[in-house]
């Protein structure tokens, strides 16, 4: 087996590393040396998980903590700056009601002023960003992930080859907010006075109403990249506790304001976007001041946490005491968990910790109507409908969640990534299929096509020693020449594995045999962990692409097993045909991959971008394949969401995925908790 | 002056190359040893027969149907797969390029003494080139003699395409060492009518769609079912179209090209089998030593031959709008499923698309010109006179957009005076004067065998008509409408021209739900060639388009005429129920008494094509219903419904 020898290849490189440590230790070693994965977020992880493997790899986990503790600078030198800017009137309040017992220290909340750390016109921190050197040369800034500071060779030519781009060819964004370009507010005095009699904090400041205007759909960023600013919320309250938030939900009844719940921003349904025909005074309702773990009930593993907490936050914390709650959707380093509940989010490793629906035991929601929840921690309870399905997913049309209460599990002992290499994307799925049919999927399992193996690929940091690029040249031979894999069918799958030693390994040989079955080869941790990379780095590299005319993005769907291939295939040669159709000069970048493993079907995400020179209106056109790809999706049996949600986006095909008596039933539940339609996002329905 | 404008008009379909000429310079066993290296379908992973086979018969829905039959009937599961597997024996194709070369090393040979030229249209070719690279390619020629699907895989050859499986029906299978070769060229053997035999339905259904999935090969089969005795396009069948077209609706390959293919014969091999078959004579059964029998058929001279490879239709680009696949996404894929009225309306829609895209691109010799003039003239015409009416009707149909292909270089007189002698087993050139060719036979002949060579004689003049009857078919149709209706106004007129679509709906091929643009193009181009006006709301007739509006009545007199003289017999005659061989056997009689009492002067009526098309019509408008009594479809009438009906074509 190629895995084999090839990890015990890495070992020799490790353990001629890490001197005369003891072989065990180099096992975890290999795989913090071979991470490339973000740092941020698995600190924690690749740190020693148990209090025996601490000692072993601490010389590893050095360079990394000392990145840790340089971010937690960056973002404590923002806090100790924002009170002396509060010249917009925001009024901070700590909220007194629930002071909990044991309360965790609040070390890195999101500021209020958001656009200090993060982008205003793109994706994630403003240190954070791909360019190209003076010599065409890729380069990721910051220090916040692995791939900070690196240089990527092959991207450049990766980028020209598939889109047909040229580094000549620009199109940058609009540097700075035009603060003219932002209508002045349409503020409900009354609702403003009452609310700070509260003392609730608040803000009309343009940055910060331009910031909560949009998520991160194409067409949003792209407007921001053009300085083009459309309708945005009048103001932004922050609450801090629940108690602030039944005060804003009953101001706004009194006076008739609209509210818009925001928690991450990380929305690509259009959920955030203030509608066109609304008249009255939009409050934006941002969340994230209220993001403190209230108490972790060790009997149970249960944490009660406010809503507004994002999921980085949400895991260090709770990794602090030792715990951990598993949920890692894509965007958790900016999403929040009660924009998980308001759209049914789905994390990475749900094989093993479930999906939000899974975790949630309890719920709070501040509605029009009064406070939604119930009224015991039962883990199960047959009392009518589940009134969290009312909740979950309901995209902040009926209220905000303002506290939950989930499960949590002790950080697991040891975690392992992996890959495999299969032929092609057929035997790729084939094998999914059968991991799930035996029940025996590792936390995360997913399966990228060709074109994102080779994507990924483009994604390799500069080799540093001759000998790495010798052994991926061996590597590459092996499976190429001597398997006889065409390089442009095999597709990889990424693994990740989770739990006590024993059983991580046992269980990787497991699904490796099954792997076997289906023609696949087992290719490395580092391809694995290149996977996983993929997914947090690829909203970064949008925004490279759209300073070079090319515009893309993801959407998602889910599938019954016996339609993957065929709805994967057909939807990416409509993207390709609807290009064509629609004048754009090269073929576009049409790739998927299959992410989540159920017993009955699967996740699919696509990723489609293309180069729009020559086009007036390439978001049009963009938009323009993207139904046609989601009805291509839907006609063949795929669902409109798996967890992005709904929005504003899909909201047309609600009716024939729900039927007309259900969407009849969501209607009269909004009619019944919000008549006047406070909530007024207009989402979903 | 008006010779000019009709040259100039000449649509002579460009880019058709002759590839006899290649076979008669260079030799024929290099041609069959060539390199022969298709480019396959992108998306197919190379499979061998057998696995074909094996996918069959390991098929989710094969042992659906499986068990649902031994539900139904109590044999064992493996009685059952065995049968399945039988059938699958019988059935499937065994393409093996070893035959291919062999018969393409007959068939230059057999070719080129049998016809002049064969011309194929480049242009299709390459565009089926691409299409095949994309996605699976269904072949969809007309069946108008057995020569064409040898002609077609033989072309395939030549060009580098890959060869084609092809649908045929099962008598071929039985002709010993013929059939084994078709087989492994390619061939898989249908049974007749096996809708009711869910077993054999489910392994053919299964086998036809594997082989579209998995983009094994291009498919090729009749849509119009069988070889087209009368040489008309037939009305289509559904049953291979939907099997062919399902992996689409289901979403298992993302689109499925279509390619008409037009075939045409100066001269149909087959001619006067044809023409007797439909006078009630058995058809001769399919037997090897019958095919070396028919070997002196291959010494006369059947001129050339066109196929013309009509642009890939995209189902995918026809679908839009006009159904909705979801359907399919609440059940498993292959869990057996009957589809729809949205789907099976589609379906027919589309494969009355490709049979009149078929007609389309149809290339018409002189002599289907001759037939028309010739039919109209069954007492005899002298030469000149054909001659003329013949290039008036070439201007004609070339203003009506057919293609035609008038040899350029040559004088009419000769074209007219080569084409006579082509088929002089058609008619007679005596002093000038042109007359059909009788069959010579032992004299003196009774009357009833007098009218039968006779009717032989118009029925093989016919079916070259027919060739050509799709050009004049919506013209004719107004000019039958123009002369019936209540009045000149363009409503009342729509209103006739809809009931004689409706009544014609099983003679000639309209696309359902499209009178509409039927009757426009009639009109339009009959304005076009000046035979008629329009106003806001009127139609008339112009002076100088009398001549032609009575010609192209004329053109439909027989059918009219056929169908009145059937109603006539279902009206008079006292029997309530019979079957269809009854029926064709007492309506023949009927009708023959009124030919020799001089009643009925179309010799076409005696046709057995025309006369199942009235019961089939009949059916259709529920003035007969079909009953199955001991195994046979028993047919009773509605005499009051037929006469009305009958009442409608007579006003």
């Amino acid at each position: 087996m190629i895995y084999e020898y090839i990890s015990v290849k890495v070992f020799c490189i490790i353990t001629s590393r890490a001197g005369r440590e003891e072989r065990r230790s180099a096992v975890r070693v290999t795989r913090r040396v071979c991470n490339l994965y973000l740092t941020s977020l698995h600190e924690q992880r690749c740190r020693p998980l148990t209090s025996d493997s601490k000692h072993g790899s601490s010389m590893a986990s050095n360079s990394s903590s000392s990145n840790a503790q340089h971010r937690l600078r960056i973002i404590s030198g923002h806090l100790q700056k924002r009170p002396e800017d509060e010249s917009t009137g925001i009024t901070a309040q700590e909220c007194k009601a629930e002071t909990p017992k044991s309360t965790p220290s609040r070390l890195t909340p999101v500021p209020k002023r958001r656009q200090e750390i993060m982008k205003w016109n793109g994706w994630g921190y403003s240190d954070s960003r791909f360019f190209f050197n003076k010599i065409g040369q890729a380069e990721f800034t910051g220090k916040r992930y692995r791939l900070s500071g690196l240089i990527l060779p092959s991207l450049k030519d990766w980028f020209e080859g598939t889109f047909g781009a040229n580094l000549q060819h620009k199109s940058p964004a609009t540097p700075t907010l035009n603060l003219s370009a932002v209508a002045p507010p349409n503020l409900n005095e009354p609702f403003i006075e009452e609310l700070k009699a509260v003392g609730v904090a608040m803000s009309h400041d343009p940055e910060d109403r331009v910031f909560r205007a949009h998520g991160h759909c194409l067409h949003e960023i792209f407007a921001l990249r053009e300085g083009r600013i459309g309708r945005v919320p009048d103001m932004v309250v922050w609450p801090s506790c629940h108690k602030d938030v039944e005060k804003i939900v009953e101001l706004a009844c009194k006076h008739n304001t609209c509210l818009i719940p925001y928690g991450g921003g990380t929305s690509v349904s259009s959920a955030l976007e203030c509608p066109h025909e609304e008249t009255r005074s939009i409050v934006s309702l941002d969340t994230s001041q209220m993001n403190r773990i209230l108490w972790i009930d060790e009997k149970n593993l249960t944490a009660h946490v406010e809503a507004g907490i994002i999921g980085q936050d949400l895991e260090r914390q709770l990794n602090e005491s030792g715990y951990c709650t598993g949920h890692e959707p894509d965007s958790m380093e900016f999403s929040s968990l009660g924009g998980w509940v308001a759209t049914r989010a789905s994390g990475m490793k749900k094989n093993i910790y479930g999906n939000i629906e899974d975790l949630v035991v309890h719920i709070k929601m501040v509605t029009p109507r009064g406070v939604i929840e119930k009224s015991c921690l039962g883990p199960r309870m047959s009392t009518g409908p589940d009134i969290h399905h009312f909740i979950l997913g309901s995209e902040g049309t009926l209220g905000v969640v303002t506290e939950v209460t989930m499960k949590i599990r002790p950080i697991p002992e040891y975690q392992k990534y992996g890959s495999v290499v299969f032929p092609n994307f057929q035997q790729g799925v084939a094998c999914l299929r059968e991991v799930a049919r035996q029940r025996c999927a590792p936390a995360s399992i997913r399966l990228m096509d060709n074109e994102q193996f080779q994507f990924g690929h483009a994604l390799k940091p500069q080799v540093s020693s001759i000998f790495t690029s010798f052994l991926d040249g061996l590597k590459k031979f092996y499976i190429t020449k001597f398997k006889g894999f065409d390089p442009h069918h095999l597709c990889v799958a990424t693994l990740l594995f989770e739990g006590d030693r024993g059983k991580v390994l046992q269980h990787e040989k497991q699904v490796y045999d099954i792997a076997a079955k289906f023609g696949g080869l087992a290719a490395g941790e580092d391809n694995g962990q290149r996977g996983y990379m993929l997914t947090f780095v690829i909203a970064y590299l949008r925004d490279l692409g759209m300073d070079y005319y090319v515009i893309g993005e993801s959407f998602e769907t889910s599938v019954p097993w016996d339609r993957v291939l065929d709805l994967c295939r057909n939807v990416k040669e409509r993207i390709v045909l609807e290009c064509k159709e629609r004048g754009v000069q090269f073929p576009p970048l049409s790739t998927c991959r299959v992410t989540q493993t159920y017993d009955a079907g699967a996740c699919v995400y696509f990723y489609f971008a293309f180069n729009y020179r020559g086009l007036s209106d390439p978001v049009h056109v963009y938009e323009q394949v993207e139904h046609a790809a989601r009805e291509e999706i839907l006609a063949n049996g795929g669902s409109l969401s798996h967890h992005h949600g709904v929005g504003k986006l899909r909201k047309e095909w609600m009716k024939e995925s729900v039927s007309v008596v259900g969407l009849g039933m969501l209607k009269s539940v909004k009619e019944y908790i919000d008549p006047k339609n406070i909530f007024g996002n207009r989402n979903l329905l | 002056m008006e010779r000019a404008s009709a040259e100039a008009l000449e649509a002579e379909p460009d880019g058709f190359f002759d590839i006899l000429e290649e076979r008669r310079q260079g030799s024929d066993i290099s041609h069959a040893l060539r390199t022969f290296n298709p480019q396959p379908y992108r998306g197919a992973a190379p499979t061998s027969a057998s696995a074909l086979n094996r996918m069959v018969l390991e098929s989710q829905h094969l042992s659906y149907i499986i068990q649902e039959i031994t539900l139904e009937s109590d044999e064992p599961r493996e009685v059952l797969l065995k049968e399945a597997s039988a059938i699958l024996d019988e059935m499937s194709q065994n393409l093996q390029l070893g035959f291919i070369r062999l018969l393409g090393f007959i068939l230059s040979k057999v070719f080129k003494s049998v016809f002049r030229s064969i011309h194929v249209n480049e242009d299709g070719l390459t565009q089926l080139r691409q299409a095949i690279q994309e996605y699976p390619v269904i072949l969809m020629p007309n069946h108008r003699s057995y020569v064409d699907f040898l002609v077609l895989s033989y072309i395939m050859f030549t060009y580098d395409l890959s060869i084609p499986v092809i649908a045929a029906g099962i008598p071929l299978m039985g002709m010993k060492l013929i059939g084994e070769i078709l087989r492994r060229a390619g061939a898989f053997f249908i049974r007749r009518a096996v809708r009711s035999d869910k077993l054999y339905w489910a392994v053919l259904s299964e086998y036809v769609r594997t082989i579209v999935r998995t983009g094994f090969a291009p498919v090729e089969f009749y849509v119009e079912g069988w070889r087209s005795r009368t040489q008309k396009s037939l009305i289509p069948k559904l049953g291979m179209m939907e099997m062919v077209l399902e992996p689409f609706f289901k979403g298992e390959v993302f689109d499925i090209s279509l390619v008409p293919i037009s075939i045409s014969y100066d001269r149909v091999l087959e001619e006067s089998i044809l023409a007797k078959e439909l006078l009630g004579f058995p058809k001769p059964k399919e037997t090897t030593w019958g095919l070396l029998k028919a070997w002196t058929v291959l010494k006369e001279d059947y001129g050339c031959m066109h196929v013309c490879f009509g642009n890939p239709v995209s189902v995918r680009d026809l679908v839009k709008g006009k159904m909705n696949c979801k359907q399919y996404n609440l059940v498993p894929r292959d869990l057996p499923m009957k589809a729809n009225k949205q789907t099976q309306e589609f379906v027919s829609g589309l494969a009355h698309v490709i049979v009149r895209l078929q007609e389309r691109n149809v290339v018409l010799s002189p002599w289907n010109l001759i037939a028309v003039i010739l039919l109209q003239n069954l007492q005899g015409i002298d030469l000149d006179q054909l001659t003329h009416k013949t290039l008036w009707l070439r201007r004609l149909a070339l203003q009506f957009g057919a293609h035609l292909n008038w040899p350029k270089h040559i004088s009419d007189s000769e074209v007219m005076s080569s084409n006579l002698t082509l088929h002089h087993s058609v008619a007679h050139c005596d002093k000038g004067h042109i007359h059909l060719a009788e069959e010579a036979g032992p004299v003196p002949v009774s009357q009833e065998e007098g009218v039968f060579r006779r009717a032989t004689a118009v029925l093989m003049c016919a079916s070259y008509r027919n060739q050509a009857v799709h050009v004049f078919t919506r013209p004719a149709m107004v000019a039958v409408t123009l002369t019936k209706a209540a009045s000149n106004r363009t409503d009342d007129i729509f209103r006739h021209f809809n009931l004689l679509l409706e009544l014609f709906s099983n003679e000639f091929v309209f696309i359902p739900g499209q009178v509409f643009q039927d009757f426009e193009e009639g009109c339009s181009l009959l304005q076009q060639s000046g035979v008629i006006g329009r106003s806001d709301q009127e139609v008339f007739v112009r002076d100088e388009g009398q001549e032609t509006i009575v010609f192209l009545r004329a053109i439909l007199q027989p059918f009219i005429e056929s169908y009145q003289v059937v109603f006539r017999f279902l009206c008079e005659e006292s029997l309530q129920t019979f079957t269809e061989k009854n029926f064709l056997h007492s309506v023949r009689r009927f009708i023959m008494k009124l030919i020799i009492s001089g009643e009925v002067h179309s010799y076409e009526c005696l046709s057995s094509d025309v006369q199942k098309n009235v019961l089939s019509t009949l059916f259709r408008m529920d003035a007969l219903t079909k009953t199955k009594v001991d195994g046979q479809t028993e047919f009773s009438v509605n005499k009051s419904a037929v006469t009305r009906i009958r009442d409608l074509l007579s006003k």
